[in-house]
């Protein structure tokens, strides 16, 4: 039978049966290694989101109590209160952020205005800090004893006004990625031929700029949604008595010592994310039809009047963003705000180190750097079985579905899970419990959506014979995987492990419940600065993870164009060619 | 070029009963097929006819479900890829870019643990083979396409395998580039006498490089023949439209050696018709002869009126667009050469007369 026959010795085929290729063995090799990522993700992922769902439904005895923590959770007006005050905060930062971002994208991609490539960088300055700076800049701000305090006419910023502020702040470079995308991917073509028709400048806008961007705008919009909804940083902070779902959980879990409540807000509090998630995926389903493989960039031409009015715009934008980080680093360097602004390093020397708190940036810089290494070598490999290798569609299949299922998962909900999961006397992988190896897990898990979209699309623009080529050339697949495909592939591998060290560096929301006094981490140790009051070292600790993470970027600049010019000499022409 | 001359009895590859299904879709219904030693045979065919997927089934880069595959006498039905014995030369060339072409040529060698000098060797020899020498240290974004699909070749010849498979190799080429490496392929395919498969839909291409063509359409083998034979006396309707241009003349029969079409009874040169079938007979345009004086062979069987229609320049020959006259007779194309427009007397609304040859009237299918 052919089924039973081995690689070594196929038999001939028996008439009337379908046939079965013999697998040879590095063909076996591929497929084990494919279904050991498979249950990789399944483990670390599936597993802690399940303990959730039976968290949910039992009692503090272990006991099963049906949907009644659901009942007694609604039951309650203030935690019902949460869940309209957390969906009112995103629906406002979401309809405040999207507009001010696609108009600075907008102003980059559509403009001749100058300095576009600084307004970019800045633009995205947010990203390289936890979301609790901005939360104590607004505080340094508009506080109690702050500068701009009267501006805001005795309305206090502790609250839905903080909130919203600092979220904006903190969503602002998210939206901006993916609504320039979608602009740069504009057509150029089309505006030649809505030209040459003698369309008027604003038909030209509504009828293929905004269809045109259609889908990253809703695309943004969700991540911005989805981010509010999830980030437990800014409302600790700043919040005062606003309750949100992310604060209830962590309320909860630290402070009561109540998991099972603490499960019942993260699934009431995973409803959201996972309906924005949704939508996202559809459309960018959708998305991938509308570009042609000829598409020409969009060139602008100079218009003095709309050139100056959105370098007035940007210059704007620009100057607040580096109001909220400029304020952070003031703070971090001066003795006391606001009675004593001379210039110290004490909440670095005293504050930080004199306190011992500085071990958590170091403990901070090695899990991302740990995360970077690893996540970005099993991210990587993994999509490259998924994409290079064949056989076992079933898996494939279940692998690209876990794939995309982290960024539908807030953090909270994914750190719950993941004490749920590890702390169970039962799991085997339990000695992960308070190490940093878990918080590595929770982080690469977390972020593991961006980082494999980018992989498999850096992998589909690969020839995709190159395996067939090293078959007939009788070459180990792995070999062709080290000399080619890590090679052609290196700007995008190095872009997830830049993506991953940042995030890393900041990520507050999945780590919180998951670190013991060893491993505390830096974003934690602001948190706790800031609850003990010590908002001083706290902007100092946000800044080292500022200066941290901005490093990396520019780091990764340098190496990439170094690349580009040396080792990867041959994506250049030849001279004279 | 072929060392292990392990069987010399027998085709060198046969395949039999080869099928294979996406899904619902039959892409292969039972092909039988044997290729001779040193053979260059073609699988021509329209897109989705199946015989790139036939092509990837002898490479094992796809499993068929059904049929075996012997090469030289040994059974590679269930073999994967990497155990069979075959160089291939994809489309899109494949080279490795972050590689040098010494490197690409060289990638199958290195891993046979052959000595270093005798690699140097043989990449030197591979690339004079193809005509580029000197592009050892350049890199393959740095050659022309059809530079590229030179190196693909020398790569895939590297080790000397018994079976050059390639699919569409110059359809990425410009139509110069295309005719240049046309000629070269054919000539080092025939000087090393490797057994070639060259999938192609280009049908100039299939007639010029060609030992054997098998003409495929929806999943089945139409016909299998020399390119002349294939041309000449092709076997199925399919067959004749696909492979240049045919005229389809309907009609019934009238005897057993005539045809009536659209009033006019065509002398046919065979005599085994049963009268009143319906039945098409097949033409080629350069087959009808054109006579400038209308009055050429009035009456004469096989020979009717007809009246210029159109003139289609191609460059060596034009296209007449022809109306018979005076009857249903449907229109028809010929194809004169240049010389023969530019002497006059067959422009747009001439009348002229022209003579169907029975013997390249034929009936197909």
């Amino acid at each position: 039978m052919a089924t039973a026959a081995t690689a070594s010795a196929p038999g001939p085929v028996a008439a009337g049966r379908v046939v079965r290729q013999a697998l040879h063995w590095q063909e076996r090799l591929a497929l084990a290694l494919l279904v050991a990522c498979c249950a990789a993700l399944a483990f670390f992922l599936l597993g802690p989101l399940f303990m959730i769902l039976v968290k949910s439904v039992q009692d503090k005895d272990g006991a099963f109590v049906g949907l009644l923590q659901f009942r007694d959770y609604l039951g309650t007006p203030a935690l019902r209160q949460s869940i309209f005050n957390t969906l009112g905060v995103a629906l406002v930062v979401t309809g405040i952020t999207i507009p001010l971002a696609f108009t600075f994208a907008y102003a980059l991609t559509r403009s001749a205005m100058p300095g576009k490539a600084v307004f970019r960088v800045v633009g995205l300055t947010p990203i390289l800090a936890p979301s609790l700076l901005a939360a104590i800049s607004f505080i340094q701000w508009f506080g109690n004893q702050g500068l701009l305090k009267p501006l805001l006419g005795g309305t206090p910023v502790y609250g839905a006004l903080g909130i919203v502020i600092s979220s904006i702040y903190a969503t602002f470079p998210h939206a901006l990625m993916i609504i320039l995308t979608a602009l740069l991917l504009a057509d150029g073509r089309l505006y030649e031929a809505a030209e040459s028709l003698g369309t008027r400048t604003l038909r030209r806008f509504f009828t293929i700029t905004l269809p045109g961007a259609k889908y990253g705008l809703v695309s943004a919009a969700m991540v911005v949604f989805s981010y509010t909804v999830s980030d437990f940083g800014i409302p600790k902070v700043i919040g005062g008595n606003f309750n949100v779902l992310a604060v209830d959980i962590y309320k909860q879990v630290i402070g009561q010592q109540n998991f099972n409540k603490g499960a019942v807000v993260s699934l009431i509090l995973l409803l959201p994310v996972l309906v924005a998630f949704v939508v996202d995926w559809r459309m960018q389903g959708r998305q991938h039809a509308q570009f042609s493989a000829r598409a020409v960039p969009y060139v602008a031409r100079r218009k003095p009047w709309f050139d100056g009015a959105m370098f007035v715009y940007c210059t704007l934008v620009a100057l607040l963003l580096l109001a909220v980080l400029g304020m952070a680093v003031y703070t971090s360097f001066i003795k006391l705000w606001p009675y004593d602004k001379s210039f110290s390093l004490r909440h670095y020397t005293f504050g930080l180190v004199d306190g011992g708190v500085i071990v958590s940036f170091f403990n901070s810089l090695r899990m991302a750097f740990v995360t970077a290494l690893l996540g970005t070598m099993f991210i990587f490999g993994c999509a490259y079985l998924l994409e290079k290798t064949r056989g076992m569609p079933g898996t494939r299949a279940l692998i690209r579905l876990l794939a995309s299922i982290p960024m539908g998962v807030p953090g909270m909900v994914l750190g719950l899970g993941y004490i749920l999961f590890f702390n169970h006397p039962d799991n085997p992988f339990n000695v992960l419990y308070h190490t940093l190896t878990i918080l590595v897990l929770a982080t690469v898990v977390h972020y593991y959506t961006s980082s494999h979209l980018t992989a498999v699309t850096a992998l589909k623009s690969l020839d995709g014979e190159f395996e067939s080529v090293s078959a007939s050339l009788k070459v180990p697949f792995y070999k062709t995987f080290h000399r080619v495909t890590v090679p052609v592939c290196l700007p995008a591998i190095l872009d997830i492990g830049r993506y991953l060290f940042v995030n890393a560096m900041v990520t507050i929301s999945a780590v919180v419940f998951l670190y013991s006094p060893d491993t505390q981490l830096a974003a934690v140790a602001i948190l706790n600065l800031d609850e003990a009051g010590e908002i001083g070292p706290a902007a100092a600790m946000a800044t080292l993870i500022v200066v941290a993470s901005a490093s990396v970027c520019v780091l990764y600049a340098l190496v990439t164009r170094v690349l580009l010019t040396r080792t990867q000499g041959w994506r250049r022409p030849a001279p004279g060619n | 070029m072929a060392e292990n001359a392990r069987s010399s009895e027998g085709p060198y590859l046969r395949l039999t009963g080869i099928a294979k299904s996406f899904g619902r879709f039959q892409a292969l219904h039972g092909i039988d097929l044997a290729i001779e030693r040193g053979e260059l045979v073609t699988f021509l065919g329209p897109s989705g006819c199946g015989k790139t997927t036939l092509l990837r089934i002898v490479a094992g880069l796809e499993a068929q479900d059904w049929g075996t595959i012997v090469q030289d006498g040994r059974d590679i039905s269930r073999l994967p890829a990497i155990r069979r014995d075959y160089g291939i030369v994809f489309q899109s060339y494949a080279l490795f870019p972050n590689l040098t072409i010494h490197a690409n040529v060289a990638y199958g060698l290195v891993n046979r643990r052959k000595g270093r000098s005798e690699i140097e060797r043989r990449v030197a020899e591979l690339l004079k083979l193809v005509g580029l020498p000197d592009s050892g240290a350049k890199y393959p974004g740095q050659l022309s396409g059809g530079q590229q699909q030179r190196i693909a070749l020398a790569r895939a010849l590297a080790s000397a395998p018994g079976l050059l498979l390639l699919d569409e190799p110059l359809s990425a080429l410009d139509a110069l580039e295309r005719l240049r490496l046309r000629g070269e392929i054919r000539a080092l395919q025939q000087r090393l006498g490797v057994t070639t498969i060259l999938v192609t839909h280009d049908q100039e291409e299939a007639l010029s490089m060609a030992d054997r063509i098998v003409v495929m359409n929806a999943g089945r083998i139409e016909q299998v023949g020399s390119p002349r034979a294939v041309y000449e006396t092709p076997a199925t309707p399919f067959a004749a439209d696909f492979i240049g241009k045919i005229n389809v003349l309907p009609g019934v029969a009238a005897g057993r050696d005539r045809v009536r079409v659209g009033g006019r009874a065509l002398l046919l040169a065979r005599n085994d018709l049963i009268e009143g079938s319906a039945v098409k007979l097949y033409l080629r345009p350069e087959d009808v002869v054109v006579h400038r004086d209308p009055a050429t062979g009035q009456g004469a069987a096989n020979t009717l009126a007809a009246q210029v229609a159109k003139v289609e320049f191609l460059g060596a020959f034009c296209v007449l667009g022809l109306a018979p006259e005076g009857t249903d007779f449907p229109a028809l194309s010929a194809n004169v050469p240049r010389h023969a427009v530019d002497a006059g007397g067959l422009e747009p609304g001439a009348h002229i007369a022209i003579t169907l040859p029975p013997a390249a009237l034929r009936i197909l299918g």
